[in-house]
């Protein structure tokens, strides 16, 4: 069974130091800016947005995992050449989302991992869209083979990536 | 109240930085202008992340030129002697090609065209990404202390790649050609079909706004119309890949981009582009017409004729074998008046009129206002058709909107606005007083042309 419901008292909340926490964030933007340059296929991948959903499981705090969503997603904004907020608006969301969902289910396997990467991944793309299409008037067509093609690299991506993370995890 | 916001302390904290981030973002579109400042945010992004990705372009390009240029050349002897014997077919092949384009500058000069060259690029290292799919750009290590501004074209020896959208101080930020939000103008080569070139979701590269009824063939290239006012006209875009019907009654043309904007590590930005008439190397030779006229089927030539005079009668009419292209140039140069190869081409036709003399480049004369070189609508029916000199023409031009207001018709607006400028100025621009050209000697006075009216002919 992949997914478990848990009550309250089995979950474990973890957290991270100071350094960890803003050095994996500027790491995974350095990451995502520079990377693609040299293998262009790693642009599918947003490493920005599976950072922010892998601290939100963790902390399970949605006042925190809100909040890394803004400051990372408002950073990634500023290196695109789009207006600054879309990008943080889509990761508050999917942050607060993702934090939620970690309170009340298990997020330590690999199964589960997986498919709340993909939930949240075609989440983050569709706010994304609204926002770039509704607010800012973007031209931005949606491609579903993309998107879903995209949402399961990522998603194969995060149970690799999510694992490695966890090393940095300290118990409370 | 207290424990109302206790109880819904999460959502009012996430409804609070949503609504936070969409006043920004608000305000931002609001104040999206030509000349809109660049967010203190996204500066202090861009700075901290430029110098780790210079850093590590450095250090990566230093090892790679002490691999490549000290210690892996294997082979170079053998490259070395292919490429000379490169240069040698290339040399004959420029002799060759150079003759040609001196024709093509010089019917050019008379067709009043005006060209963009690059006049002065700047190479830069691309040294990061703008890092999402959805943002398809990149950061150049060249910014303005360079002396880089925004809407600068960059490219490459390949094609071109985007233009220049911000700049700060030592980095720029370069827009690809395949993001979404771009828009080149651009023309197929072939066809001369218009169309706007975008970025796809899926990173592709497409020709939008051509007619679904049009026939474009998959291989056939695609150049830079010029309209868009960033790239100069006729910079290779890509290659069709792709065509099929779209929506709209439009078609959907799919490209693949000549410069491989997957990795790109090094460009050109175009810092600098002058529009000029193309100048003529050689003008006293031979004129474009002449060889214009040595490549056309020979036609009888018409005697020389006063265009003031009555028309002979048609039982005296007299046919005679045309003369030898040789001493028709050599007539036209010793005699204004003598019979000239162009007039041997159009003068069956049609007397020559006053004041239409091609000579004029040579002979400095009292033109006629509004005269418009006859021998040069045969070149290019393209041209011919956007230089007639009707009446309509110049008023036409006179409430077209600017050239860069359409991007897909630019080009075409700018050749017609330059053709009908020189009718419609009624000043010849081959003798006008901004470019007087010397005149050559002549052994015998030219007939003296009456003064025609302002109306162009």
């Amino acid at each position: 069974m992949p997914i478990t419901y848990t009550s309250q008292e089995q979950v474990e909340v973890y957290r991270f130091s100071i350094p960890v926490a803003i050095g994996i964030s500027l790491l995974a933007l350095f990451l995502q800016a520079f990377v693609p340059l040299r293998i262009g296929f790693f642009s599918v991948f947003d490493l920005p947005l599976l950072i922010v959903i892998f601290f939100a499981l963790a902390r399970r705090s949605p006042v925190s995992g809100l909040l890394t969503g803004a400051v990372i997603g408002l950073l990634q904004d500023a290196l695109t050449h789009q207006p600054i907020g879309v990008f943080g608006i889509a990761k508050t969301v999917v942050g607060y989302g993702a934090s939620s969902l970690g309170v009340k289910i298990d997020v330590e396997n690999a199964a589960s991992r997986f498919l709340v990467t993909l939930g949240f991944y075609i989440v983050h793309e569709s706010v994304y869209f609204l926002i770039a299409r509704v607010l800012v008037q973007l031209s931005l067509q949606w491609s579903w083979v993309h998107e879903l093609t995209s949402a399961l690299a990522n998603a194969a991506m995060a149970v690799a990536l999510f694992a490695l993370l966890d090393r940095f995890k300290q118990r409370t | 109240m207290e424990s109302v916001f206790g109880r819904y302390r999460n959502i009012s904290i996430l409804v609070g930085v949503l609504f936070l981030q969409v006043l920004g973002l608000a305000v931002q579109v609001k104040r999206n202008t030509d000349n809109k400042p660049t967010r203190l945010l996204r500066v202090w992004t861009v700075s901290t992340v430029a110098p780790f990705e210079k850093a590590i372009v450095w250090v990566q390009s230093g090892s790679s030129h002490l691999w490549h240029d000290y210690l892996y050349l294997r082979g170079v002897r053998q490259e070395n002697r292919d490429l000379r014997a490169q240069i040698e077919r290339l040399r004959l092949q420029e002799v060759r090609l150079k003759e040609d384009a001196e024709q093509a500058r010089r019917l050019q000069v008379l067709l009043g065209f005006k060209e963009q060259y690059i006049s002065q690029t700047l190479a830069a290292q691309v040294i990061g990404s703008c890092g999402s799919a959805q943002s398809r750009c990149v950061y150049l290590d060249k910014g303005t202390n360079d002396g880089l501004s925004p809407d600068m074209a960059v490219i490459t020896a390949d094609g071109i790649v985007g233009k220049v959208l911000r700049t700060f101080s030592s980095t720029s930020q370069v827009l690809l050609i395949d993001d979404q939000t771009s828009g080149v103008g651009a023309i197929l080569e072939k066809s001369r079909l218009q169309g706007i070139l975008r970025g796809t979701a899926s990173g592709d590269v497409v020709l939008e706004k051509v007619m679904s009824d049009e026939q474009v063939q998959p291989g056939e290239n695609v150049l830079t119309s010029g309209g868009d006012l960033v790239f100069p006209k006729g910079m290779p875009v890509g290659t069709v890949i792709a065509v099929d019907k779209g929506s709209e009654s439009f078609l959907n043309i799919r490209l693949k981009p000549a410069a491989n904007l997957a990795k790109l590590e090094e460009v050109l930005v175009i810092t600098k582009k002058e529009s000029k008439t193309p100048a003529v190397a050689d003008m006293g030779s031979a004129r474009a017409v002449d060889i214009l006229a040595q490549r056309l089927p020979s036609v009888p030539q018409q005697a020389a004729t006063d265009p003031n005079a009555p028309p002979p009668p048609t039982s005296g009419l007299k046919i005679t074998p045309a003369p030898a292209i040789s001493s028709a140039v050599s007539a036209a140069g010793a005699n204004n008046s003598a019979a000239k190869p162009s007039q041997g081409v159009t003068g069956q036709l049609k007397p020559p009129v006053p004041g239409t003399d091609l000579n004029t480049t040579r002979q400095p004369k009292p033109s006629a206002p509004g005269a418009t070189p006859a021998g040069v609508q045969p070149v290019s029916p393209r041209a011919a058709s956007s230089s007639q000199p009707n009446a309509s023409a110049p008023a036409k031009t006179a409430t077209s909107s600017p050239a860069n207001s359409n991007p897909v018709s630019g080009s075409e607006t700018s050749l017609q606005k330059n053709v009908v400028n020189s009718a419609g100025s009624t000043q010849n621009p081959h003798v006008s007083p901004a470019q007087p050209v010397p005149p050559k000697p002549q052994p015998t006075t030219p007939a003296p042309v009456p003064p025609s009216e302002d109306k162009p002919h």
